[in-house]
């Protein structure tokens, strides 16, 4: 058993190293207004994240992770380049896995930095492996900057473009709509009629609610349009299957890319950003050959990750959560940035996890 | 001490309840006055009837108050994460049935799916300004089924009655609640999604997993559950 004090201490000692590094140290409110994180990450933060409220802020959420504050903070008035750490709790409801913790301390690193990306990268991904010790830990990493220029890249309407690219962090939903727009689904019945009917209002109602006629109409218009173009091919459809599978140690999934590169130009640079971190990380003496890379990896849990994204983890303890993750967000930096944006790339470690499984007992 | 089961204190759920037990041989009825929340059991030894709302229920057999309860598997879900781990089903009783649904105004013709709704979601928030509104009482259901189909741009605002009237009231778009008929939906010039059900729900014997019982408990727990057949 991790005692609590030695959690702290080994907390303090992992924001040292990154200090050490160059980073500021900065603290944040534990109580965050819950609409910036209701709007970033829509209704499914309640299910994740403590929420409470009074009479005069509204509602407010226990902090679930450091990233967004951080982001604010650093859009609002920070100056470039930075480098930031942080070590406090962060608040996670656990309703699905009642054996893990719901309050814990994590110790962060973020890099806000216009220069070089992917040396970026590599520096928050090798400090992060260093500070971690001697655990023998697999490295996951991933990209989820490739599968977004692959949907850019796809011949369709940009409608259908925007609905995929929304979806990019829901697998489900975003391989249900890949599926329609090959015609890889049927029409479902409902929207055949619709399509098909003279007057599609005839068996509606009354209306009722804010969302008004010319709305709907707007969407039908819309359907009509997209029932009017022609579907994605399965050439592209293989193509976006064949990047989402490729699973390698690094260099080999980089040469797998740079094939699937040759049939859908659109993905080259984001090949070639990924072929530049692979030289920053060995520039920063990290043994690429002994990195794994999955293309689909982060798509689930890291909404807001639109780069590179990565992960430690015990090999032996897949009941455990990773005792390290990180990646780049350039896109929240944009959305929380008033106007502004700046890339940014940064990671968390938590400590208990990490003395635990050094001492073997997490 | 004796088995302590809980069941619903009023009106036709109470009823077909007791009418359930009843034709299992076992006679359940309210004592005292109409008002007082006493009941009696008989055909069984060391079973003690407590009447409670429909919707304590849940929590009382989570905390172990209770060995036995009735009440729908809806409130079961919403209420108790991680339900399984915590009562167990013993027996569905073949009433009170109501599928959990999403309805949205009939004139929305085109949304009759989770992907209409979805899209419908998008183009609403970037109309509007703010995301497309669903009134219920059953948050955790409702959140849980659109995460995993997949649908954004939503948020939920609570409606504990007159969940129907919300869209007309212009403090919802949509609605997620209880129905039996759809009979209330129509009513209000709402449609149900031609999906399946979110939940189809109904009463139902749960036990505790959580209470310890007795040797005389155990004995009264056993021959109560032969007795039922459950």
């Amino acid at each position: 058993m991790v005692r609590r004090t030695e959690t702290r201490a080994e907390a303090l000692r992992l924001r040292g190293v990154f200090e050490a590094a160059g980073a500021q140290s900065v603290e944040m409110d534990i109580l965050q207004p819950a609409e910036v994180l209701l709007d970033l990450y829509g209704e499914d933060i309640r299910g994740r994240a403590y929420v409470t409220s009074d009479a005069l802020r509204g509602e407010q959420m226990l902090r679930p992770d450091f990233t967004v504050p951080v982001v604010q903070m650093h859009m609002d008035e920070g100056a470039e380049p930075a480098r930031y750490t942080y070590a406090g709790e962060v608040f996670r409801q656990q309703e699905d896995a009642p054996n893990r913790a719901n309050q814990y301390l994590q110790v962060g690193f973020e890099v806000f930095d216009r220069a070089n990306s992917a040396a970026a990268d590599a520096e928050v991904f090798s400090l992060i492996r260093k500070a971690l010790g001697n655990l023998p830990l697999r490295a996951a990493t991933g990209d989820i900057g490739l599968l977004m220029s692959a949907v850019a890249g796809l011949k369709t309407t940009d409608n259908r473009k925007a609905a995929l690219m929304r979806h990019i962090w829901r697998p489900r939903r975003f391989r249900w709509l890949l599926d329609r727009f090959s015609g890889r689904l049927e029409v479902p019945e409902t929207r055949a009629a619709l399509l098909s009917a003279d007057d599609p209002h005839l068996s509606g109602g009354p209306m009722i609610g804010l969302r008004s006629k010319s709305e709907i109409d707007a969407r039908i218009d819309a359907l009509r349009e997209d029932a009017a173009v022609s579907l994605i091919s399965d050439a592209e459809i293989d193509l976006i299957e064949a990047l989402l599978s490729v699973r390698e140690s690094l260099p080999v999934a980089l040469e797998r890319l740079r094939d699937i590169a040759v049939d859908m130009p659109a993905i080259e640079p984001a090949v070639e950003r990924l072929a530049l971190r692979v030289d920053a990380l060995e520039l920063r003496g990290e043994g690429v050959a002994d990195l794994d890379f999955e293309a689909s990896y982060g798509r689930t849990s890291m909404e807001y990750y639109d780069g590179f994204v990565f992960g430690f983890y015990d090999q032996n303890r897949a009941d455990l959560p990773p005792v390290a993750t990180g990646g780049r967000y350039d896109a929240l930096t944009k959305v929380l940035g008033k106007g502004d944006a700046i890339p940014a790339v940064g990671g968390v470690i938590r400590p208990e996890l990490l003395l635990g499984l050094e001492r073997g007992e997490a | 001490m004796s088995i302590k089961l809980g069941i619903p204190s009023k009106g036709r759920l109470m009823e077909k309840t007791f009418d359930w037990f009843g034709g299992r041989g076992i006679t359940m009825s309210r004592t005292g006055s109409d008002r007082e929340y006493a009941g009696d059991v008989e055909g069984v030894d060391g079973v003690q009837l407590v009447l409670l709302s429909a919707g304590e229920i849940p929590r009382e057999l989570a905390a172990g108050r209770i060995h036995l309860g009735v009440t729908g598997q809806d409130l079961i879900r919403e209420k108790l994460a991680n339900w399984p781990a915590r009562v167990e089903e013993l027996a569905e009783l073949g009433f009170g049935q109501a599928d959990l649904v999403i309805g949205v105004p009939a004139a929305w013709v085109d949304v009759d799916t989770l992907d209409d709704l979805d899209a419908a979601s998008a183009a609403f928030r970037s109309a509007h300004g703010f995301r497309l509104r669903i009134a219920t009482k059953y948050h955790r259901l409702i959140r849980d089924y659109l995460r995993e189909h997949g649908v954004a741009d939503y948020q939920l605002v609570d409606s504990q009655g007159a969940t129907e009237g919300t869209v007309k009231n212009l403090t919802a778009e949509a609605i997620a609640d209880i129905t039996s008929t759809g009979e209330t939906l129509r009513a209000n010039h709402l449609k149900i999604l031609k999906e399946e059900p979110v939940l189809r729900s109904q009463a139902t014997l749960f036990r505790s997993r959580v209470t310890q019982v007795d040797e005389a408990e155990q004995f009264a727990l056993e021959t109560l559950k032969t007795k039922l057949g459950v």
